[in-house]
């Protein structure tokens, strides 16, 4: 049963120190508000979960919120390197981080599993390539009717699964469209839901086949208005390809990261007052 | 009349070219997905462009910063879930060309874009798999684009992270992979494509302007030219304009040509 919660209700309520917590949303809808709230309430311990780590998780785990990553693409899209991932992988900086690596077809079979209530996905995928010697969970099965032999890997069953969408009604039923991703399926993967959204609207007028969250499946509902700034929200505002770019600079230097992280996500009280320094941030980049 | 260009474009052409009209493409993000949309507004324009994260028939008028652009979910036939492209569309085996980048490649066409280096220590954490891995190995062939150096055609792989044609003569077949594998290496030095029998990637065509010391200085093995090897087909007036057109659209959008990632 949803819940309309404020951000930080939200988190306090259904984020603990050592959950697993998936933060899905394939370069459209990403819930960064939902992730500063995070770093922000300094949760520890977290075993991250997300195809395309991003520029949210470089934030989560240059923040020492994160013990272990499973993923399937760890870059800044259209720039390069997640230089804070880099860092933690290549230098165990802030500190050791556990990898689990999938590829994308693997990590959207097993968010399907686990929607499905089924241990494991089956994909053809993976043959020939060097994945089992790393990560010992990837493994195989005989198909029991023709014999042929498949890769079988765990299902994803995330403690929280976070996502943001453009709109709920009052009663916390949501509604996402454009590039959906994996998001449905990692919401009913999970055993609780935070769904950030635009904005809350009288009634969806959504067509009988839209992506529709029910609101009995999500635990708590918030309003975050530009809630996956510097990604995008289809309808209501462009992805930030400017921030993108600009955080390549910002990420590189430990101690510019902990700079930025420090003065706009630790002493910024919400998601809001973020937008606000942010633009202001931005506002003195141009005058210098 | 000459025409002046860079090796960059003339990579980007060739690859265009390989796309025959009416195709069903997989693209990856930057050089392939330049090719691809080139290949779209010049000899193809009822290719089927497909996006890792949804969108089929996508018809994007500038370059895609990512691989989840608005423009792509704007201007396509449909958009589906990621595991419905992967399940369904992929795996499903109704994509005829899978088109790839690739950090590192081999003699036989097997594909690294997760580290260099050892795995545990890497000296470089490259961004990982993303769709290639079953790209590579579903889709009915596969074409892949990278700029040549020493760095990127080695001897060895530090890690296999999607497979061309593994050892290979027919271990490919024998690993009972779906698709046929890579059918041609587009660089900016020239084109490679697989022996018919040993699989491994020899000169097939040499870039104008390049010569064989060239591209022997800048393959990591030792590389074999094709008895028929010739000249590619310098860039037409034409393929440079929709090029240079598509790009500067794009750098006005994004304030970037679209290619970094």
């Amino acid at each position: 049963m949803a819940e309309w919660l404020s951000l930080a209700e939200a988190i306090a309520a259904n984020v603990r120190d050592g959950d697993s917590v998936a933060m899905e949303g394939f370069t459209h809808l990403i819930p960064f508000a939902a992730g500063h709230e995070i770093i922000r309430q300094r949760r520890r311990e977290l075993s991250l979960i997300r195809m395309t780590p991003d520029l949210i998780y470089d934030q989560l785990i240059g923040a020492g919120c994160a013990k272990k990553l499973t993923f399937s693409w760890g870059g800044n899209p259209g720039v390069g390197s997640l230089h804070r991932f880099r860092d933690a992988v290549e230098n165990a900086w802030p500190r050791p981080l556990e990898i689990e690596e999938r590829s994308h077809s693997d990590m959207a079979n097993a968010y399907v599993a686990g929607a499905s209530n089924l241990p494991f996905a089956v994909l053809r995928g993976y043959t020939g390539s060097d994945f089992a010697l790393v990560n010992d969970r990837i493994r195989s099965i005989t198909c029991p009717f023709t014999g042929e032999v498949l890769a079988a890997t765990p299902a994803v069953r995330p403690d929280v699964t976070v996502i943001h969408a453009q709109k709920a009604d009052w009663k916390g039923n949501v509604l996402l469209w454009g590039i959906l991703g994996v998001q449905k399926e990692a919401a009913l993967a999970a055993k609780r839901v935070i769904v950030t959204v635009e904005e809350r609207v009288e009634r969806l007028d959504a067509s009988p086949n839209a992506c529709i969250l029910p609101q009995w499946v999500v635990s708590a509902v918030c309003v975050v208005p530009r809630g996956a700034t510097p990604s995008y929200a289809h309808g209501y505002y462009e992805r930030d390809n400017a921030f993108y770019r600009a955080w390549d600079r910002i990420s590189r230097d430990r101690e510019t990261f902990n700079a930025w992280v420090e003065k706009h996500i630790l002493t910024t009280e919400d998601f809001a007052e973020y937008l606000r320094v942010l633009g202001v941030s931005h506002a003195q980049a141009v005058c210098q | 009349m000459s025409v002046d260009y860079t090796p960059d474009e003339m990579m980007t052409v060739s690859a265009a070219r390989m796309l025959r009209n009416g195709a069903v493409c997989f693209v990856g993000i930057g050089l392939p997905s330049t090719a691809a949309n080139l290949a779209r507004l010049t000899h193809a324009p009822d290719v089927v462009l497909v996006y890792e994260s949804g969108p089929i028939g996508a018809k994007p008028p500038v370059l895609p910063l990512s691989i989840g652009d608005g423009n792509l979910a704007e201007t396509a036939d449909t958009v589906v879930s990621t595991p419905e492209i992967f399940r369904y569309w992929l795996q499903g085996g109704r994509i005829d060309v899978g088109f790839l980048g690739a950090a590192q490649l081999d003699r036989f066409a097997n594909i690294n874009t997760t580290v260099v280096g050892s795995y545990q220590k890497p000296k470089v954490r490259l961004p990982g798999a993303g769709g290639a891995p079953e790209i590579s190995s579903s889709a009915k062939e596969v074409l892949i684009v990278v700029k040549q150096s020493k760095k990127t055609l080695v001897e060895k792989l530090d890690f296999v992270t999607s497979v061309g044609f593994l050892t290979g003569g027919d271990s490919r077949e024998k690993a009972g992979l779906a698709g046929r594998g890579p059918v041609a290496v587009i660089t900016d030095l020239c084109i490679l494509r697989p022996n018919e029998v040993t699989r491994e990637l020899k000169v097939a065509s040499i870039h104008s302007g390049v010569d064989r010391e060239m591209i022997v200085a800048n393959t990591g093995w030792k590389i074999q030219f094709e008895e028929n090897c010739g000249e590619t087909e310098r860039p037409r007036t034409e393929e440079l304009r929709v090029l240079r057109e598509l790009k500067a659209r794009t750098a006005v959008v994004h304030g970037v040509s679209g290619e970094a990632a």
